[in-house]
């Protein structure tokens, strides 16, 4: 599938965005729901955090604006939640934003002599984390359901997509200014998540170098069992089919460009981590490092999965 | 999630297709398929086939759907052009048309009052031709030919010799009824709708096709059986075919004795004036040896044996008779111990002719039976099937089985069709009876210098099946048959008036109709109708340029070509023939003094001319297709057609210039230029112009009285067919109907026309035959022998020396192969040029013109060369690497493609995809001149020894397919460009801005 | 919208036989040149006249070659030292919509813009509402989604749906562009939700299939393979009479025919 950067910074940016969202929504659900010795998000960095998850998650869907032939008709997305994931994801993206910005109206407002419900920042919170979870869940599932692309169709898309948005939006937190009070909790997190999301990546890609298509291009032209092969295209140069479903990147490539993504999106972090938790002072400034490598890493992912997707109408060409 | 049934967006089912709707004929090819043309604000909005047209009967092609395109191409012309820069620049001035034709007519008026030969008038790939070789006539140069000579001339001739029609698209095969179809070196021909409807129907009913083709694109995909052979070895394979027939003797001697000349006796003189002449009586009567009691009274009992001195052969002076050479088989003794026979007419009925021995005529003559000498050259076991095998690259069994398979088809599975007929004799027949075994070829066969003689071998092994115009075999389509040869002889004498005495192109009967001077030197510019190449009867295009050039045999004035790209697709040599172009003398004045081009488009060819005429596009002007030039008829009916305006060109314009299209059909532009410079026929006696324009011209000129371009709706009334006064509601009569004309053949009439009673009245009444008399398909060819005794020094006309061998050699009355002269001369050809290559027609494209097409063009941008995988490997080239192809005349760099349908000794392409750059406004880096390429540059025009044209020896037919190459791996592998390039022809490129034709027709909804 | 309406008793399509197809692009451009003026237009083209033109087509034929199948034999004239072996045909195949029973083309669609018609089973795309986000044509397994940059809408066959029904063509011509134009006719087009409408008939017959039916489109068009290829009739005989060339002159064994003229 050809890789539309468009599309790739949207996922990415606003997985990790959205994962952003999903840890500052659990962590206020547990520190303001009454959780004791739960860990302490300061207002500041909650503050930052939902700007950051906000810019990010509105980037990357302006972003995927671009992607459109007919932005100014996106509104139109929203209408078939029924049935298209893609509506889905938009719908889902739209309501997040309704706990993100009920947690900022209320960390904006808040002073103790106003009176909001207690319950209001757990409830937010909570609601936060859940509707980012599922936006990131809808993005997989618009790619998890496409039949003709069985690299997209694997189990472990859905998983792979929450674990990016979890691992980038933990590497975030730990960024966050004034976020000391969690930088613990972020760098653990990043620790533990960058080799759980390097394990599942890692299983995805073994498992989709050795998938077939569902079909063979016997199948394709309705002659299972024979053996055809491409004598001469419709068209001699490139049409739209091509272009989108034909790119083919060269495994060679791919090994390559693997092991620069695991590296940076994984590794580094990792070690990035595991530096700032044994070096808390400069836990901020580290973590920040591991959130910049995050995202380039995602981003080499996310350009993966696409380049590295086979659509079987390719079976035609 | 069906439960919630959506609602729809409305959508209007019954747009409108158009305002209106007018039929006409499509041009985008020779096939001339009636459309219909949907119109939307004076815009077109969609062509379809008419499905009441008898060609297409409502299909249409890739080319004829894209006609919108062609229509509003932006390398339209839209003004004549005069020259300003060199020749070949491509640097022009727009004049108006009172200019141009006054410059046109000063040229060609000065040149007729000199001598009118320095004219050569060549028009290409028209159909037209009923008015431009009257024009030539009138205008009184032999110098006029269109372009069958390098396009399928063996076709034409090998079958107007031979059966009286021919392949091409004046026959077809049964589709009604054939089981068998062989199609041999056809890709898609001119007759491509009628074709693919027919294969359609073989494929519905299941008969088997064999498709014999060093290539497996288009026909042959769905052919049952493909049959790679090597290029050039057909006559081979269909000898093979013939020797494995006569060999089971599976071979319809009823047929051949009743319809064709197996009968007739050919004397036995070697050395003789008259050897291999057939045996006549004193009446010219052609005799065979009848044998037995004969049924009843003799018409000229007695008189058989008699020579006369107006027998048609070469005065026969020194033809003492001579025993027959020692080494000859040993014969039956003459007559004897069956000696109840007798010579006797050949064409009479009631008979039982011999068909082989020899037998004593009584004046001492000997003489044998045409089917004796058929049966002893083709059983001789140099043609046997593991002879040829090798060479043919077909396996020996698989030739035995394809016999079989024939002689199966033909006699087993014969059909009888209840309708009751009546003889040429007289003799009533109740059912039609027939051997459903169809052989089509074309250019495969054509396009080689052995091409005549194959094609002629492919009408023996019908005629040998009895598969001729019976049904389920190959039928006539009217005005065919014709006599053998068609009577029309070329002109060459000039009259008083300035006009030639016929039509320059026709049909050769022998050495006494060659167009020759004194000396026996050719008096044509191309060399037609010269000892080098007698039978031209389509002329030599293909020779004109460097003729011109060179002044061989003498210097002309002007050139004038209408619709062919000769510096481009249309020539062999394609480098040296822009040179000749633009070659200049001593005096710094071009060789070729004059050149007039008329064209549609901006192709290659008009950077050449010093005056550009501009036509129209196709559905701008009236055109006739013609029963006099090449008809569209089909085996049931006479048809002919009409194109006329559908939209007027001055309200055409050109995307990037407002202006009108100042353009005119040429025909009309000829016209014009005939009634300028006085032209008889085309001038009245007060030297005004007799016609107004084309389509006056179309409806108001006689040929013969009461004959004219149309034959549908003559007589003042429009009440006559065929034959009638001219009618000036005519074609008003043809756009009510369609644009066609359709005179059916009556039922009892479509099979066996040759000889049928009723379609030999039916033909003469409509004009199609000067008598009625039944037509003997020609098994020999006297005409051939007529030219191997000129050359073995008998008669008054005889050859010059240097091609008194080559006519010898090649002029054969039975068919014979020998291998194509590009293989066989170049020394060491097999090491050095191992591999043959060619082109196909792609189905979506016509030659160079469908570049231009903004939807043909995306499907082949450009070309490459294919190749077999095995072939590849042998020459160390892998899959689409650049590499290098050189023949013995030039090197060529294209792009390589593995393809494994094709013989491994054969590579091909797409013909004519390649483009120069610049031309057809197209960009200049457009695939088509960056990557694309023409095989041309590697053909030349000459053989290798240098003597004659790349051609036939016979009818000087074009011999594209001789070509012979070797490839190798290029060495810059990287460069991604096709070699030779031109510089780019000069001008800007079309607006390449997106074309979103059809958006305004959507708005208005 | 993109849901799917229920199964519509009628279900318009195209039975395309590879049999017949000689590859000719005739319904290809056909196709192009009604529907550019049609409910679809315009069928876009970029770089008309330039390098790497490109645009949009709603069929597509393309061209293969299949190596002979381990059974078949007597194909192609191979198998003997004189000619290499060669693969056994060349197969031509238009590839456009199949309007699928089970199209995720549409459901896919976030926007209703795709909808396939509860009424004859058409799969359509609304251009007014369609945004280009190109979701239908990765859903789509047998490439018939074209989307137009310059328009910015996702276009697709619309089995000339302005032409089936209608009501200023002439019954005769009220067929899809494809069908009409195409030379053998390989293309039918019809009802194949009746078992009793020609191209049911046709179908049941010649075996024909559908594309990929283990991805669950359940497509409507049907595709009909191309048939055995006939080698040697069974009953051709072996030459009656065995002649020995050598032995001359075999023209002689004519010599007591009795034929008639
Ligand atoms: N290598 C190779 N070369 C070949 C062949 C081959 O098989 N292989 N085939 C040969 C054969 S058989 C042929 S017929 C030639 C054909 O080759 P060309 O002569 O190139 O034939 P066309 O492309 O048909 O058209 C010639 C010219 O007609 C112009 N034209 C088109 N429509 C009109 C019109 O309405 N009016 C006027 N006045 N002009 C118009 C076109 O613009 C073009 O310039 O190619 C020959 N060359
Ligand atoms: N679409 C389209 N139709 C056209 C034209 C066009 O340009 N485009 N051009 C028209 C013109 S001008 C012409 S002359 C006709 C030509 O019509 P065709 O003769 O059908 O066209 P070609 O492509 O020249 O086909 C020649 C075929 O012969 C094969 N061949 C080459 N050498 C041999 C051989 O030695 N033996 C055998 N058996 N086969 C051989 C080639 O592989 C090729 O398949 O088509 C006409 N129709
Ligand atoms: S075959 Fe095609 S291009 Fe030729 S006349 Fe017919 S429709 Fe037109
Ligand atoms: S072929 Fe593709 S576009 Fe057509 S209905 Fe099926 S899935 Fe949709
Ligand atoms: S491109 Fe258009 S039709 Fe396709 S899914 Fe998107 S909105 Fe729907
Ligand atoms: S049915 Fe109509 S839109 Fe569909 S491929 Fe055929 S011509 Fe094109
Ligand atoms: S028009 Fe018919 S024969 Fe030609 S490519 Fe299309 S389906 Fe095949
Ligand atoms: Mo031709």
């Amino acid at each position: 599938m050809h890789p539309a950067f468009s599309v790739i910074f949207f996922t990415t940016l606003s997985g990790a965005g959205y994962g952003l969202m999903m840890w500052l929504g659990a962590l206020a659900l547990l520190q303001h729901g009454g959780l004791d010795g739960a860990p302490e998000l300061s207002l500041r960095a909650l503050g930052a955090g939902l700007l950051a998850s906000l810019l990010l998650v509105t980037a990357g869907l302006l972003s995927s604006t671009a992607h459109l032939g007919k932005p100014l008709r996106s509104w139109r997305a929203f209408s078939q939640w029924r049935t298209s994931w893609l509506s889905r994801e938009g719908v889902m993206a739209v309501l997040t934003y309704a706990p993100a910005l009920a947690l900022l109206a209320w960390l904006l407002a808040l002073s103790p002599e106003r009176a909001w419900p207690a319950a209001w920042p757990a409830l937010a919170g909570a609601a936060l984390s859940v509707c980012a979870l599922l936006t990131v869940a809808c993005t997989a599932m618009i790619y998890a359901s496409l039949p003709p692309i069985p690299a997209w169709r694997h189990p472990l898309v859905v998983p792979v997509y929450l674990a990016f948005a979890a691992l980038s939006g933990a590497a975030l937190l730990g960024a966050l200014p004034g976020g000391s009070g969690v930088g613990r909790v972020a760098a653990w997190a990043v620790a533990l998540l960058a080799p759980l999301t390097a394990l599942l990546k890692w299983r995805y890609w073994a498992a989709i170098d050795r998938q077939p298509l569902p079909a063979s291009r016997g199948d394709a032209l309705g002659l299972p069992g024979r053996q055809p092969s491409v004598f001469e295209r419709p068209h001699t140069e490139d049409n739209y089919l091509t272009r989108e479903m034909g790119y083919v990147l060269a495994r060679k490539h791919a090994a390559k460009l693997r092991r620069i993504g695991a590296g940076l999106f994984a590794g580094l972090p990792l070690a990035l981590a595991v530096a700032a938790l044994a070096l808390p002072a400069a836990g901020g400034a580290l973590m920040a490092a591991a959130a910049v490598s995050v995202l380039l890493g995602a981003l080499v992912e996310r350009w993966l999965f696409f380049a590295q997707a086979r659509h079987v109408v390719t079976l035609y060409y | 999630m069906r439960e919630h049934a959506p609602t729809e967006p409305a959508i209007d089912l019954s747009p409108s297709p158009g305002d209106e709707v007018k039929t006409t004929t499509c041009y985008m090819c020779a096939c001339r398929c009636g459309i219909k043309v949907w119109l939307t604000d004076g815009k077109i909005r969609y062509i379809q086939g008419n499905p009441e047209h008898p060609v297409n009967q409502g299909v249409l092609c890739a080319k004829g759907s894209a006609g919108i395109m062609q229509h509003y191409s932006p390398a339209r012309l839209s003004k004549p052009l005069l020259r300003v820069g060199e020749r070949g620049r491509g640097e022009f001035r727009e004049i108006e048309w009172d200019e141009a034709l006054s410059i046109a007519a000063g040229w060609l008026g000065a040149i007729r009052e000199r001598n009118p030969d320095e004219l050569a008038f060549f028009t290409g790939r028209d159909q037209s031709q009923a008015l431009t070789g009257w024009w030539a006539q009138q205008f009184g140069t032999v110098n006029y030919a269109a372009h069958g000579g390098f396009c399928s001339v063996n076709m034409a001739a090998g079958g107007l010799y031979t059966l009286g029609g021919s392949f091409w698209e004046f026959g077809e095969p049964d589709w009604e009824h054939s089981r068998y179809l062989m199609l041999w070196g056809v890709a898609e021909d001119h007759d491509s709708n009628p074709i693919k409807l027919g294969l359609g129907k073989l494929k519905a009913r299941g008969a088997k096709i064999v498709a014999v083709n060093p290539v497996r694109s288009g026909y042959g995909a769905i052919a049952d059986e493909w049959i790679g052979i090597r290029p050039g070895t057909d006559g081979l394979f269909a000898f093979a075919l013939i020797h494995e027939l006569l060999k089971a003797d599976k071979i319809d001697l009823e047929y051949l004795v009743r319809y064709t000349n197996a009968h007739w006796l050919v004397l036995r003189n070697p050395g003789g004036a008259d050897d291999g002449l057939f045996a006549r009586d004193g009446q010219g009567r052609v005799l065979c040896w009848a044998r037995g009691p004969h049924p009843g009274p003799l018409p000229q009992a007695g008189e058989g044996a008699q020579r006369s001195p107006s027998s048609a052969g070469p005065q026969a002076t020194d033809a003492a008779p001579r025993p027959s050479s020692p080494e000859e088989p040993p014969l039956p003794p003459a007559g004897e111990g069956r000696g109840e026979g007798r010579a006797h007419p050949a064409d009479a009925v009631g008979i039982s002719p011999a068909v082989v021995g020899e037998y004593v005529l009584a004046d001492g003559r000997r003489a044998v039976p045409v089917f004796h000498l058929v049966a002893e050259r083709y059983l001789d076991p140099q043609y046997s099937p593991d002879a040829v095998s090798e060479r043919c690259g077909i396996p020996a069994d698989t030739i035995r089985r394809i016999a079989r398979e024939l002689a199966h088809a033909a006699f087993e599975q014969t059909v009888r069709l209840p309708i009751a007929w009546t003889d040429a004799h007289g003799r009533e027949h109740a059912e039609m009876i027939g051997r459903p075994v169809s052989l089509h070829a074309m250019r495969g066969i054509s396009a080689h210098s052995n091409g005549f003689h194959t094609c002629r071998a492919l009408h023996l092994l019908q005629l040998l099946l009895g598969a001729v115009d019976t049904p389920g075999s190959f039928r006539y389509q009217p005005p065919y048959p014709k006599p053998i040869p068609p009577p029309n002889r070329p002109g060459k004498q000039r009259q008083s008036n300035g006009t030639l005495d016929a039509a320059p192109l026709g049909f050769v009967h022998g050495p006494e109709d060659l167009v020759v001077d004194a000396s026996g030197n050719p008096r044509r510019i191309d060399h037609a109708f010269s000892w080098a190449y007698p039978l031209s009867a389509h002329g030599m295009m293909h020779s004109v340029i460097r003729n011109a050039w060179a002044g061989d045999p003498y210097k002309i004035d002007t050139l004038m070509m209408f619709m062919a790209n000769m510096s481009w697709n249309s020539a062999m040599n394609t480098r040296q023939t822009m040179g000749w172009l633009t070659d200049k003398d001593d005096n710094g004045d071009y060789r070729i003094p004059h050149i007039i081009y008329a064209d549609a488009y901006a192709s290659e060819m008009t950077a050449y001319a010093d005056l550009v005429l501009p036509d129209t596009t196709y559905l701008e002007r009236f055109d006739a297709i013609s029963l006099l030039d090449r008809p569209i008829s089909d085996a049931d009916s006479a048809c002919d057609a009409i194109r006329h305006p559908i939209v007027d060109a001055a309200t055409q314009p050109l995307q990037d210039n407002p202006n009108p299209r100042d353009v005119r059909g040429f025909q009309s532009v000829l016209l014009d230029l005939g009634a300028r410079i006085g032209l008889p026929g085309m001038t009245l006696d007060d030297g005004s112009p007799r016609y107004r324009d084309y389509a006056d011209y179309i409806v108001r000129h006689e040929r013969a009285p009461g004959v004219g371009l149309l034959a549908g709706w003559r007589g003042e009334h429009g009440e006559l067919e065929a034959k009638g006064p001219p009618n000036p509601e005519q074609l008003q009569r043809y756009i009510d109907n369609g644009g066609f004309w359709r005179g059916h053949v009556p039922e009892a009439a479509r099979y066996y026309k040759m000889s049928n009673r009723a379609y030999l009245d039916w033909a003469q009444k409509l004009g199609f035959l000067g008598h009625a008399e039944p037509i003997a398909l020609q098994l020999y060819s006297e005409t051939l022998q007529k030219f191997r005794l000129a050359a073995q020094g008998h008669g008054a006309q005889q050859p010059p020396a240097q091609h008194r061998e080559r006519v010898a050699t090649y002029f054969d009355p039975l068919p014979i192969w020998y291998e194509p002269f590009e293989g066989a001369q170049v020394e060491d050809g097999a090491a050095r040029f191992p591999l043959s290559a060619v082109t196909q027609r792609p189905m979506f494209m016509y030659h160079a013109w469908g570049s231009q097409n903004a939807w043909l063009r995306q499907i082949a941008t450009r070309n490459y060369l294919y190749l077999h995988p095995d072939t590849g490997a042998r020459y160390g080239i892998d899959d689409e690497n650049w590499i290098e192809v050189e023949s013995h005349h030039g090197r060529i760099r294209v792009q390589a493609k593995f393809a494994g349908n094709v013989q491994p000794d054969t590579v091909w392409t797409w013909n004519a995809i390649g483009k120069r750059r610049g031309a057809w406004k197209l960009d200049k880096n457009a695939p088509e001149g960056r990557k694309g390429f023409l095989l041309n540059h590697l053909i030349s025009d000459i053989t290798p020894r240098g003597d004659y044209a790349n051609a036939d020896p016979v009818t000087g037919q074009a011999a594209w397919f001789d070509l012979r190459v070797i490839i190798r791996k290029a060495a810059d592998a990287g460069e991604e460009t096709s070699q030779p390039q031109f510089e780019p022809l000069p001008g800007p490129a079309a607006d390449d801005r997106p074309l979103r034709y059809g958006v305004e027709f959507r708005k208005r909804r | 919208m993109t849901a799917l309406p229920p199964p519509s008793k009628k279900k318009l399509g195209l039975v395309i036989d590879l049999d017949t197809c000689v590859g000719c692009h005739a319904c290809a451009v056909s196709c192009k040149e009604w529907n550019t003026g049609g409910i679809a237009a315009p069928l876009t083209d970029e770089r008309p006249y330039g390098e790497d033109p490109s645009g949009v087509w709603f069929n597509r034929v393309h061209s293969y070659e299949l190596a002979a199948e381990p059974a078949s034999t007597g194909c192609g004239g191979g198998g003997d030292a004189a000619v290499a072996a060669q693969p056994a045909m060349t197969l031509h195949f238009p590839r456009s919509c199949l309007h699928c029973e089970e199209p995720a083309c549409v459901t896919v669609c976030p926007t209703g813009a795709s909808f396939k018609r509860a009424e004859d089973g058409i799969v359509l795309v609304d251009e007014d509402k369609c945004i280009g986000c190109k979701l239908c044509s990765w859903a789509c397994p047998y490439g018939a989604r074209e989307y137009s940059p310059v328009e910015g809408v996702m276009k697709k066959c619309t089995l000339c749906i302005d032409r089936i029904y209608n009501e200023n063509l002439s019954e005769a011509e009220r067929q899809p562009a494809c069908v009409q134009a195409c030379p053998t006719r390989a293309r039918h087009f019809g009802d194949l939700g009746d078992p009793d409408s020609a191209v049911s008939k046709l179908v049941a017959e010649r075996g024909g299939v559908d594309l990929m039916p283990q991805l669950g489109y359940r497509p409507t068009n049907k595709y009909l393979p191309p048939r055995p290829r006939r080698a040697e009739e069974a009953a051709a005989p072996a030459p009656q009479e065995t002649l020995d060339p050598q032995a001359l002159p075999g023209v002689l064994r004519w010599l007591d025919k009795v034929l008639s003229r």
